[in-house]
Formats: structure tokens, C-alpha cells, sequence
């Protein structure tokens, strides 16, 4: 394989070297008594909804590592290491998996009964750290997660030189990586991308030949999208000028998982302009389409329903969550959540099998996609 | 406080039809420490060593004192106990011994051990009830022979029957005491008594170390049956004052003990038998008390009735009457209580509190609490607890005691020490000691001191000084603690760091850059700060 040299590497090797001369500047200035950085806050208070963009943004609230803060030392250190380990794997040339960079950067301290990293999570957690006191993210620091999620349909790609035709893949789809900014789209014919829920959906639509015959760039997510997954969508869809839509179980995790892809996640806000695509819209499951499709007899019971001597939990729990986001606001979202409750039920996509197998890839999407029957 | 079993012999004696003293001493062996074998041993050697004790300090003496344990049988055991105070004469030995409760110690108002005991001649019955031996004593004054006497109770009579009275010459080989602690004066008493030698909280071994606590300034040998010997050290040459002799006052006096006063008084009035037998009253008061009791202040007291007497005493409490004086008490003081508690546990911290003498229902008492914390002592879960009456340790009946209510009513968790329920947490000792001349027990046994609010409050608050002290350590403590592990946890994140920043800077010396955030973190260390 060719060395990995991405676009943004030169940028990221200035911002990674700032990051250490802010740090040896404060160890020879003699008035400074302690050792610092800082990093945005993520947490929910400082996520804002920017309505006309229709993405969620972090705010402007920094907060302070310090590294003589007994609480912060042990993660001050964890950061220098990573970020020392990065700028190596962008100046060689390579790509690690987080998992790679933990066991490179794992050993005992010496002098103290604990290691550099314990688990994984800490290592996670200080790329985060390093992503927001940088403002450069992690694929540009070469850092890739594990695969998730596939894709299939009229278009080829190239991959570090090599062509890959999205038709040509069988049941198995191409594997989608964690990082996606070097692909190439050489040719399409592809009329919109369907990002499904379900794997099991996805390779029903495949068995159904749906790709081909509706020129549809099917990617199963696999649950909540990955990054891969946020940004090959955010790219194919701005580079392509293609309409996306999504199509999820119809209950609140289902529509959650839309909300992420639409207008990106609380915890990777900063990053929203990336990942987000926020002209994506929900084909279904709604809840208009159990009386519509007369699924009335194989909807699930919603769980989790408040009791006289406590509040929601579950699914209860989490439909009471979605609804006060800001950015789930628009009185047909509002509706849909309303509905659900007033029905207390919730409705998978599978569901659709009680018709036929093969209802979902020639019925229920096509109707859909030709009356434009959208949520958005 | 008048004591049960005293009262209860006495009128069995008077006009009532003599019963035997086995008799009654079977009856009442619950109330004298005798209800089984594991605990008669230790009830044994407890009025033993608290005569002694008492015996030394009388005379200012430090106490030496040696308890020797033989198993001789199954459940049979031969005890010696030898100490050095100045002996007893010829003629009081063998009542001492073959009398059951013949004592100098009963009416006298004093603070002292033994008053919480009934005496050395029951352990003396004990004895001859079960292994039907009788009792070897030898008593040696300054410049005396030393008498060897063999004493048993004469069970009908409750009179001793010398079986052999000799004198001891030194140099004959059964002149009892250790050679190399030679004494010219002391007593050694030595029984076969039926027994259960066992270890653990209520063990001779336990009360031994309790009284080593308590009484730092004796020195206390114990040899076990296996011939293990244990040496409770004197590490004070210092005794406590001793207490003052008080006379009783009316607003704590019970009728019983009024009737026998009156009985042993020489008043010729009333009002004089008021003056003279009871502490605070004086002429004035002895008038408003008989005016209020409608009684003739002139009368000759044993003319009273016990109806009158009982008038006399409900008037006296609507008489204000000057609190008693608290130079009766005896409190062996924070000094020697640290000394104490130091020798025998080496904790880590201790903190000793005497509080001032103070009165409930006319009767002085005192109060001290020790803290002994960490260091030899083991984290068990629950705290220890050191009980003690005028210097004597209390093993049993521990929940009922006041000390441990005292102890709940602590909120300890404010002093870093964690609960469970009420009751502390952690390698800690509590010790609390009353001092006073008549300690409320809950019962006759003599085993758990009454929960009086005036006494619990007492103890409440000395626990609570005592407590914020051994907090203000244990936070200290903590933090300095916490000050280090930082330091330790950034000298080696400094290590680990400065490679990183180097590479990440492009630029600078790996070692210099150690070196300086070694400097940070040396300029940040400070084990006193928050």
C-alpha cells in the first residue's frame, strides 16, 4: 500500500507541534507554575442547536487540564503520549487503529503500581481531548476505528488507487472504514442513497435486487452510524448532489439514530459540519404506516411505561428524552412522538415482512420515494 | 449506693432464722460473679488484684502484682495472686479470708475498686464449694515474720477455722514470692478453684490488660496455665491523688444506707445527726430540712421512724443544698491514661480528656475518655471499647452500659471516622472511665453503669472533644497522604511526559524538560495544604 498522505496532514503536523511548544513555552517561563491546555467542553450544556444550519454545535466554553490537578495529571499525561504517537503516525505515513496506539503506548509506570492505560476507554477518551484541544480530528490524525457498516449500488470508488465497484459485491457490500476522505467517486448511476437500520433489511433489499433496479445506494448503518458511515454519506451526498434518506424502526432509537445522521451528535458536535447531512430525510417506519400498511397486528408493546410510584423508563424513558431536543421541535416530529405514545406501541422495520418479503423493496420504499411521503 | 447483696446477708442474719452460708451463697452467685466456670476465674483474680491494687495505693505503693495460673485438673485450677502492698496483720487475716463479707470497705465513702466487689472471701467459698480446698494465705508486714495461714469458712457459722497458722522464716523455701522481686511486705493468697481457663474478650487475660490500662503505674505479671508469661510493664512512677474520704449527701442518700448511719451514729439530735454524718449541711439547713419535715430537730435520731426518716429525706430535696465537694474523686488524669493506652496498644494517635467533676443527684462523680487510633491496633470493623469504674475494668454487659450509649450518640462520621449504624469504625480504642464514690450500676452484678442523662451527657461531650482532635489528626493525616501520592503519581507522569513533549515540540532536551516539571511538581508538594 501506498503511504497515507491526506490533505489536511500538513495543518495537522502545525497543530500538533503548537500543542508541545504551548507546553515547553509554559515549562520555561519561570512565572508559570503549573503545566496546561485547553479543550472545549462537550458535554450537553455546551451543545447548541444552530437552526438555520440545521446541525448541532459546540459552544464556546473551554475548560482547563492542568496537569498539577491530581484529577486531571493522570489524563494530562495519556494526552501527550497519544498526541506524541500520532504526529509519528502522520509523519511515517501510516494509519492505527486506537486500539493499535494503546498497545503501543501501554506499559507499567515505572515507580507507581499502575500502567499508562488501563483499558481501551482511556485511550479513547484522550483522543477526544487531543481532537478538541487541536480542533484536528481523529482521521486526520490517522487514527481509524474498527469497520462498520456497508454499502452497495451503482458507483465506483477508488481506495488508494484501487477501483472498487460498488455493484460488483455480491451479498457482502463494501466494508465501510472508519476513515473515507481519500475515496475517489470515479462514476455513479446511482438516483438517491438509503441509509437502512438493519443489516438484515439491507441484505433483504439486496436479495430483492432493490439497488439495481431503483439506481439506490444502499448503506446499512448496523444501529447508530459510525463516523465512517456519517461522513462517507455527508461527502457522497455534497460531492454527488444526491438526496439521502433514512429508514429506521419506527420508534425512538430508530428516529434518534435519523437525528444523528441529520444533524450530527452531542458528543462529536464539533465535528457536525463534517458528519452531519442535515438535508436528510426519514422514509419511515412512521407511525401512519401501521394503519396505512396493517401492521396494527405485529407492532411491539412500548416498555418502560410509567407507574404510579415512578417515572419512565425504557422505551417511555427514551421517547421523553427525543422529543425535548431542541432539534426535534418541528410539530411533525412531535406528532410522530404523541402518536407513539398515545398508542404505546412502536413498529420495526422488519415489520413489513407481514405483508411479503418482498413488499419492502417493491411497494412500501418505491410508493414512498414516488409520493415523496418524507419526514424531515 | 447501698450494695444489694450486703443489705440482703444482713437481714438474713438479724432476727430472721440463720441459713447457712453456702446457702446463700448459692442463691445469690449470679449477683457475685460465679455463675459459670469461664467467668468465676476471671471474678477470682479480679477481687484479687483490685484489693491489692487498692491496698498499694492506700499506702502509696506502686503495685507490683503477680497472678500465677496452674491447671491442676480437668477444669480445676490453682490460682496465686502476690502483691506488695504493706500486709495484713495476724489477727485480720483470717477473717479476711474465712468470713464472708467481712470488709473494711462497705461503709467507708471513699472512692475505691473494691467496693464494687464483694469481697476476697467469696472467692474464698468459691473455692471450698468446688474443690472443697480451703484458702493459703501469707501476709508479711515491714519488719514482720511472715504468717502463713490455712483458712476455711465454717459454712454454719460464717466464722474461719484455722487449719494451720505458722510463721514463715525468709530464708525457708516456702517463702512465697518471686526472688527477684523481693518484697518486705505483701500478701499472697493462693485457692484451687474449679475453672474454665479460656482466651478472648472475656478472659483473665483481657481484664489483666484492661487494669494495665487503666493503672499504668502497677506493674502486673500474668503466667498461664500453659506456663506462657505476660508482663504488663509499669511505665509511671507516678500514682493518682489519692481520693479524699466524703460523707454522703442528703440529695443522694437511699434510706437503707440512712437507717444503718443512723444505727452506727453518736448525734444526740437530730439536727447534729444531720451536721456531722452528711456533707453540706450546716445548722441552717439542718433547721429549714426538720421545719420542712415537720419533725422536732431536737429528737434522738434513733427515736425516728422509717416513715420519719423517709419524710426527712423527701424534705431535704426541696432544701437547696451546696453541691457536694469533688475532691472525693480520684481520676488517674491524661497524662497517665495516654501512658496507659500507649503501652499497651502503640497506636498511632491518642488523645486522653479528664473532664471536671461534676454531680448528679448529689453524688460527685468524674468522667475520662481515652482515643487510641491506628498504629499495632487492628482495623476489626468495629471500634474497641474500654470500660471502667473507678479504674476497674467492666467486661460484661456491654449494651446496657452508659459508655456505649454515649458512644452512639456520637456522630463520629463529623470526626472522619465511619459508622455503621451509631457506632464507629476503624483500628480505634475507646476507653471511658467514671470516677465517683458511688457508681450507679444497672444491676447488682456491678457490670454496667446506669444511663443517667447527666453521666452520658458527660461522656458525650468528652468523646466529642476528644473526637474532633483524633479528626483534625486523621485529616491531616489524609491529606498528607493524599499531598504524597500526587507526588509520587506526577514524578513519574513527568518521566513518562517529557519524551512527548519534546517530539511534540520538535525541539528542547528530554532531561532538561524532566527536570523542570520535577521542579513543578516539587514547588507544588505541600503536605499541609487542603
Amino acid at each position: 500500500m501506498p503511504k497515507k498522505e491526506f490533505e489536511n496532514d500538513q495543518t495537522t503536523l502545525e497543530k500538533l507541534k503548537h500543542l508541545g511548544t504551548q507546553i515547553k513555552n509554559q515549562l520555561e517561563d519561570e512565572n508559570e507554575e503549573d503545566l496546561t491546555f485547553d479543550t472545549q467542553v462537550r458535554s450537553r450544556s455546551n451543545v447548541e442547536y444552530d437552526e438555520e444550519e440545521g446541525r448541532l454545535a459546540l459552544g464556546d466554553s473551554y475548560s482547563t487540564r492542568k496537569f498539577l490537578n491530581i484529577s486531571h495529571a493522570r489524563k494530562f499525561m495519556q494526552t501527550l503520549l497519544v498526541a506524541s504517537k500520532t504526529k509519528e503516525l502522520v509523519e511515517s505515513g501510516r494509519t492505527a487503529a486506537i486500539r493499535e496506539v494503546y498497545y503501543q503506548l501501554k506499559h507499567s509506570v515505572p515507580g507507581l503500581d499502575e500502567n499508562t492505560f488501563e483499558d481501551q476507554d482511556e485511550s479513547n477518551n484522550v483522543v477526544v481531548d487531543i481532537e478538541t484541544a487541536t480542533g484536528v480530528i481523529r482521521e486526520d490524525l490517522h487514527l481509524f476505528a474498527e469497520k462498520k457498516g456497508s454499502l452497495f449500488g451503482p458507483i465506483v470508488i477508488n481506495d488508494s488507487g484501487d477501483e472498487i465497484d460498488c455493484m460488483q459485491m455480491g451479498t457482502s457490500g463494501l466494508a465501510i472504514p472508519s476513515i473515507v476522505d481519500h475515496y475517489e467517486f470515479v462514476e455513479h448511476d446511482a438516483d438517491f442513497i438509503l441509509l437502512v437500520e438493519t443489516s438484515a433489511m439491507v441484505n433483504r433489499l439486496v436479495e430483492e435486487d432493490f439497488h439495481k433496479e431503483q439506481n439506490a445506494i444502499l448503506v446499512s448503518a448496523g444501529g447508530q452510524p459510525s463516523r465512517g458511515v456519517r461522513r462517507l454519506i455527508n461527502i457522497m451526498h455534497d460531492r454527488l448532489d444526491l438526496p439521502v434518506y433514512v429508514f429506521t424502526d419506527g420508534d425512538p432509537w430508530g428516529y434518534y439514530i435519523y437525528s444523528v445522521l441529520k444533524s450530527g451528535s452531542m458528543s462529536l458536535a464539533f465535528q457536525s459540519d463534517r458528519l452531519a447531512t442535515p438535508d436528510a430525510k426519514l422514509i419511515g417506519m412512521t407511525m401512519e404506516d401501521i394503519e396505512e400498511y396493517g401492521l396494527e397486528h405485529v407492532t411491539e408493546d412500548l416498555k418502560g411505561k410509567p407507574e404510579d410510584n415512578g417515572g419512565p423508563t425504557k422505551d417511555y424513558k427514551r421517547i421523553h428524552d427525543v422529543m425535548d431536543y431542541e432539534w426535534m421541535q418541528k410539530d411533525e416530529w412531535q406528532a410522530q412522538f404523541q402518536k407513539m405514545l398515545d398508542k404505546g406501541v412502536r413498529v420495526e422495520q422488519q415489520a413489513l415482512a407481514a405483508n411479503s418479503l418482498e413488499f419492502v423493496a417493491n411497494t412500501y420504499l418505491p410508493e414512498k420515494i414516488e409520493n415523496e411521503e418524507f419526514l424531515n | 449506693m447501698a450494695n444489694g447483696v450486703d443489705q440482703g446477708m444482713e437481714a438474713e442474719g438479724g432476727d430472721h432464722k440463720e441459713i447457712s452460708v453456702a446457702e446463700f451463697f448459692e442463691k445469690n452467685k449470679h449477683l457475685l460473679g460465679f455463675e459459670n466456670s469461664q467467668k468465676s476465674i476471671i471474678t477470682v483474680v479480679k477481687e484479687a488484684v483490685d484489693n491489692s491494687l487498692d491496698a498499694c495505693e492506700q499506702d502509696d505503693i506502686l503495685p507490683e502484682v503477680q497472678v500465677i495460673l496452674d491447671e491442676y485438673d480437668d477444669e480445676k485450677c490453682r490460682v496465686e495472686i502476690r502483691d506488695n502492698a504493706i500486709g495484713l496483720d495476724r489477727e485480720t487475716i483470717p477473717k479476711v479470708f474465712g468470713k464472708l463479707l467481712y470488709g473494711s470497705k462497705f461503709h467507708k465513702l471513699q472512692q475505691s475498686r473494691g467496693q464494687q466487689g464483694i469481697g476476697i472471701s467469696a472467692s474464698a467459698m468459691y473455692a471450698q464449694l468446688t474443690t472443697g480446698e480451703p484458702v493459703t494465705v501469707y501476709s508479711k508486714q515491714e519488719g514482720e515474720p511472715c504468717h502463713k495461714f490455712i483458712v476455711r469458712i465454717d459454712t454454719e457459722k460464717n466464722e474461719p477455722e484455722i487449719i494451720e497458722d505458722q510463721v514463715i522464716e525468709e530464708d525457708n523455701d516456702k517463702f512465697p514470692g518471686d526472688k527477684d522481686y523481693y518484697f518486705d511486705h505483701g500478701t499472697t493468697i493462693e485457692m484451687n478453684i474449679e475453672a474454665k481457663y479460656t482466651r478472648g474478650h472475656h478472659s483473665v487475660r483481657n481484664y489483666l490488660k484492661h487494669t494495665a490500662i487503666m493503672n499504668p503505674y502497677a506493674r502486673i505479671v500474668l503466667r498461664e496455665p500453659d506456663g506462657n508469661k505476660i508482663e504488663y510493664p509499669r511505665v509511671s512512677k507516678e500514682l493518682p491523688e489519692k481520693p479524699k474520704e466524703i460523707k454522703p449527701h442528703l440529695h443522694g442518700v437511699e434510706l437503707g444506707v440512712v437507717l444503718r448511719m443512723i444505727d452506727n451514729s453518736n448525734a444526740r439530735t437530730v439536727s447534729s445527726f444531720l451536721q456531722e454524718e452528711f456533707t453540706r449541711v450546716g445548722r441552717t439547713s439542718a433547721q429549714t430540712i426538720c421545719e420542712e419535715a415537720e419533725i422536732d430537730d431536737g429528737r434522738r435520731p434513733n427515736t425516728l421512724d422509717k416513715d420519719e426518716v423517709e419524710q426527712i429525706l423527701d424534705a431535704a430535696q426541696e432544701v437547696k443544698l451546696q453541691s457536694p465537694p469533688t475532691d472525693c474523686l480520684s481520676p488517674i488524669g491524661e497524662d497517665l491514661m495516654e501512658k496507659g493506652l500507649t503501652k499497651e496498644l502503640n497506636p498511632e494517635f491518642t488523645e486522653t480528656i479528664t473532664r471536671k467533676p461534676t454531680v448528679y443527684k448529689g453524688n460527685p462523680f468524674q468522667v475520662e475518655v481515652g482515643l487510641a487510633w491506628g498504629g499495632d491496633i487492628e482495623d476489626e470493623g468495629s471500634y474497641n471499647e474500654l470500660r471502667y469504674a473507678n479504674k476497674v475494668p467492666l467486661l460484661y454487659k456491654k449494651s446496657a452500659c452508659v459508655t456505649t450509649k454515649a458512644i452512639e450518640n456520637v456522630s463520629w462520621n463529623r470526626y472522619n471516622i465511619s459508622q455503621t449504624g451509631n457506632r464507629p469504625q476503624g483500628p480505634l480504642y475507646i476507653s471511658i472511665h467514671i470516677a465517683s464514690v458511688w457508681v450507679p450500676f444497672t444491676s447488682e452484678g456491678k457490670e454496667a453503669v446506669a444511663n443517667y442523662d447527666p453521666i452520658r451527657k458527660e461522656m458525650k461531650l468528652a468523646l466529642q472533644e476528644a473526637g474532633r482532635k483524633l479528626g483534625r489528626y486523621l485529616k491531616r493525616k489524609e491529606r498528607k497522604e493524599i499531598q504524597e501520592k500526587k507526588k509520587r503519581q506526577l514524578t513519574s507522569y513527568a518521566k513518562e511526559m517529557a519524551p512527548a513533549i519534546a517530539a511534540l515540540a520538535e525541539d528542547g532536551n528530554e532531561e532538561e524538560m524532566e527536570n523542570k516539571i520535577q521542579q513543578l511538581v516539587q514547588d507544588d508538594y505541600n503536605p499541609e495544604q487542603l
